[in-house]
């Protein structure tokens, strides 16, 4: 089938399989690798992208669900004021382990600042809870978003400080 | 030996495609200089001379307009290595961390020295010799500006990438010296002078990580993002029995799928690090390579592993401890007749099961077969062994392998195999075309080199005052001929080993058709767990504090073998006073509870604060960390990181994780059946380092160890139920 999907802000005209998942459609045939394969079934979240601003998850979306969705994938979250103060805010942390997550982690992130921009820990634990970081980042991703958010990053569930 | 280099560009190409054949070139477009140095007490192997040479180089490059390369030698696997060995060299050479580019070396140890991510090594092998590299370097450039100013080197001092001369206030650039350095011989390392420390600008600050920001831009950076010209997909399907065969398939209805190349057979070749039995399904992009596996029928010869159960082997388990242990680990003192005269008897049976790596990666590599040669792009954390099992495999010498190796996401100790580089290999080299062959997830679950189950059953004894007077553990683990398959041994050291009077460490052994190998702290992230568990429940029958009950077992300051009791009295002292431990009056359904652990030369002491709630639902409240691991943290961000991650990582298995084997097979197969930790089950890690005057020791690993037995003994304190088998049942706590 012949597809025209919207991705970063331009349109793209491809040939796929209707079943074929957006994730491999933008790593294999748009060569965007910045959105990362975990699952294939919706469990980590690496792969999560913005469709119309709301974080999908790209493993389990298939080409033919896109339809005209404007795309965000990681190499475009700089785009907006928020995607990039989310971006600037994991370097100022040093977030990064391994970093395979992280791509995932800043799309869910920066969906949640764009939604509520003063996100709680309970919000913060809501919207994050469906990207695993197999190295345990999850302290500093927590205080990554509330830098973003200018909030600060304290931990204020923990009781014992 | 040095050379001089031509421009960057050139450089980074001839590096990429011949680093001996460039080594060897002697160029000086540009001026530059480059070092190969050889490390104090071992001669520098000649460039082809076999890899079990005993030696290491480094490498420093720099430029006429001053920029310092850093090579780095080690595979990155989330642990931070990239960025920690070249601020090692940056410290000694005396350069601005800004002007310092890194770049990662190829797989070579005939230049390198080991090259491997594994047993939290890095820090402790290469603290010294890769600051003499950077000594080196700085001596040669000092040497080149004495000469130029004919002034006595003493004289001359650096100061941020210049050599100055104070007395007659000249400067010159690192960069307008490198020419000229490179034509001074290397001076003696074991002789040179490095740092006081208390002058170090680099080391002991805090530097993020230097590919963090093509992280989070979505650069293409890891095994799975590589590209080559030409690449096909391949996907390869295993016996979901470890060690079957294919023996035939419906391949003529799996070529005729859209975009299939090609589906074959691979036989199986050598033990299960080596080339398993599987089919190979090729396509024109992976998603329809994998979606071919759908139409997939295959004839499996299974053999005689399809016996195996999770539950059958906890059942002989069983049955051997009621057996005299097949073979006694280490014995002291009369340990029956200290039991039969005890005031008090302690019987505990515990258990951990098999555990899987799940790198969020899915294992992977890409590979180039060409007329006799391989080029292979890979996330290993141990190419050079990577590099041998091809060669044996595929027929092929060591030097017609390249490996890049390439940053992995996630390593845990799944990538010291390289059964996927060998994979990739034998594809590439059937289907002649460069291939990039990935796992899906099931196939990284159940096709993994598993953290081997294991079963203790303990015995204790202590006198009329509470202080432990018998100690026994009958170890069943996995294993044949009195030998125990990877990381299920148990070592004559482990604690309380050389601290009871009357103690016996036995083991017995059941035959294992599964492949296992190193997880996280291996061996110790079973053992801790049990051995740190029971010994808390010692403490409760003494009705002694559990931290002050340690402190207690642990005696005079003094160093027993390699351990130093003086060292782990320190830090379990501080994580009671960090922690507020004795003082501070956990809520109704709440509880702390304390462990140490001694491993990967780090004295760790972690205290957990956790709530049982209805149902049994565990919430880890807090966790407290204080490690020792020597005189100091070189790279404090990283540092708190990994140790938090390791923290977060133990939790996650005592939560939750299983590999459970039914009729020969993993039973698990994705996220669903095996979780990991997610966001709102991390609690705060807080770590403190207790700086010591030792050596700096690595931290990947030693962290994780003591946090599994500190929260299952918070759960005790919480409930009053003595968590004995992992991972922690809500059914027990409900």
């Amino acid at each position: 089938m012949q597809y025209t999907i919207q991705v970063n802000g331009k349109a793209h005209g491809l040939e796929a399989d209707p079943q074929m998942p957006l994730l491999w459609v933008l790593r294999d045939v748009l060569d965007l690798k910045g959105t990362k394969f975990g699952c294939g079934k919706s469990f980590c979240g690496a792969c999560t992208v913005h469709l119309n601003g709301v974080p999908t998850r790209s493993c389990i979306t298939p080409i033919s669900a896109v339809g005209s969705a404007s795309v965000t994938t990681i190499e475009a979250v700089a785009a907006t004021p928020t995607g990039r103060a989310v971006q600037n805010a994991w370097l100022a942390v040093d977030v990064v382990q391994c970093g395979y997550c992280q791509a995932g982690q800043i799309m869910s992130a920066s969906a949640l600042l764009a939604k509520n921009p003063k996100p709680t820990d309970a919000d913060i634990d809501q919207a994050m809870s469906g990207n695993i970081c197999r190295c345990a980042t999850y302290s500093r991703i927590r205080a990554a978003i509330k830098q973003a958010a200018g909030l600060p990053t304290v931990d204020s569930r923990d009781k014992f400080l | 030996m040095m050379r001089t280099s031509d421009n960057p560009e050139s450089r980074q190409t001839s590096l990429l495609s011949s680093r001996r054949a460039f080594l060897r070139a002697s160029l000086a477009v540009g001026g530059g200089l480059l070092l190969d140095l050889s490390i104090p007490g071992v001669m520098a192997a000649p460039p082809d001379s076999s890899p079990s040479w005993a030696t290491l180089n480094a490498f420093v490059e720099i430029s006429s307009d001053g920029i310092v390369t850093i090579i780095s030698k080690n595979p990155e696997i989330g642990q931070g290595i990239k960025t920690m060995l070249p601020m090692l060299i940056a410290e000694e050479l005396d350069v601005e961390w800004s002007s310092v580019r890194i770049e990662q070396a190829l797989s070579d140890p005939a230049r390198y020295g080991a090259q491997f991510a594994g047993g939290s090594r890095a820090t402790p092998v290469n603290w010294d010799p890769l600051r003499r590299v950077g000594a080196a370097a700085r001596q040669m450039l000092v040497s080149a500006a004495a000469q130029t100013w004919s002034v006595p080197a003493a004289e001359c001092e650096t100061q941020s990438g210049k050599v100055i001369h104070p007395r007659t206030k000249r400067s010159l650039s690192y960069g307008r010296l490198a020419s000229k350095a490179a034509s001074i011989p290397p001076p003696d390392l074991a002789s040179l002078p490095l740092k006081d420390p208390k002058d170090f600008k680099i080391i002991g600050k805090s530097h993020p990580g230097v590919d963090s920001p093509l992280v989070v831009t979505g650069k293409p950076l890891f095994g799975i993002d590589v590209a080559v010209p030409g690449m096909l997909y391949a996907v390869f399907v295993k016996s979901p029995v470890f060690g079957g065969s294919a023996v035939s398939a419906n391949l003529d209805a799996i070529k005729s799928q859209p975009g299939i190349r090609d589906a074959f057979i691979v036989p199986g070749v050598g033990p299960f690090n080596g080339l398993a039995s599987g089919v190979a399904i090729v396509a024109n992009n992976w998603w329809l390579a994998n979606k071919a596996r759908d139409l997939l029928e295959v004839v499996w010869g299974e053999g005689a592993s399809a016996a195996q159960s999770s539950e059958g082997f906890a059942q002989r388990a069983l049955e051997l401890s009621a057996q005299a242990p097949a073979a006694k680990v280490t014995s002291e003192g009369d340990v029956v007749q200290a039991l039969a005269t005890s005031a008090t008897q302690l019987e505990a049976a515990y258990s951990y099961p098999f555990l899987s790596h799940a790198t969020l990666e899915p294992q992977n590599c890409t590979a180039h077969f060409k007329d006799g040669k391989v080029e292979i792009w890979a996330p290993t954390q141990n190419p050079d062994a990577g590099r041998k099992i091809v060669a044996k495999t595929l027929g092929l010498t060591d030097a017609d392998i390249t490996i890049h190796m390439i940053r992995c996401g996630g390593g845990f100790g799944r990538r010291l195999q390289n059964d996927y580089m060998v994979e990739a290999a034998w594809i590439s080299k059937q289907m002649g075309a460069p291939v990039k062959l990935l796992w899906n997830r099931q196939d990284d679950v159940q096709h993994d080199f598993y953290r081997p189950a294991g079963f203790h059953f303990f015995k204790a004894g202590l006198n009329g005052e509470g202080k432990l007077q018998a100690f026994k553990d009958h170890f069943v683990s996995f294993g044949e001929g009195g030998k125990a398959v990877s990381s299920a041994d148990l070592g004559g050291n482990e604690f309380p080993a050389k601290f009871v009077a009357n103690l016996e460490l036995g083991m017995s052994l059941m035959p294992l058709g599964v492949p296992t190998g190193p997880l996280r702290a291996p061996g110790s992230n079973g053992l801790a767990f049990v051995f740190q568990s029971f010994i808390d429940e010692i403490a409760h029958a003494a009705g002694i504090d559990p931290l002050q009950y340690r402190i207690g077992l642990l005696g005079e300051r003094r160093v027993v073998g390699a351990f130093d009791t003086g060292r782990m009295i320190d830090v379990l002292t501080l994580a009671g006073e960090k922690s507020g431990w004795g003082k501070r009056v956990a809520p109704k359904g709440s509880g702390m509870g304390v462990a140490f652990y001694y491993s990967h030369l780090g004295y760790f002491a972690e205290v957990v604060h956790a709530t049982v709630g209805a149902g049994g639902r565990v919430t880890v409240d807090k966790v407290w960390v204080v490690g020792d691991v020597g005189s100091q943290i070189i790279n404090p961000t990283s540092a708190e990181n990994q140790v938090q991650g390791a923290a977060l990582d133990g939790i996650g298995e005592a939560l939750g994780q299983a590999i459970t084997l039914a009729n020969g097979r993993v039973v698990q197969s994705n996220f669903d059946d095996f979780p990991l930790l997610r966001m709102k089950q991390a609690p705060p890690v807080e770590v403190h380092f207790l700086k010591t005057d030792h050596p700096p020791t690595g931290l990947g690993e030693p962290a994780l160890p003591p946090v599994i037995p500190a929260l299952c003994n918070a759960i005790f304190a919480a409930t009053g139920v003595r968590i004995r088998s992992l991972p922690i049942d809500p059914k027990l706590l409900g």
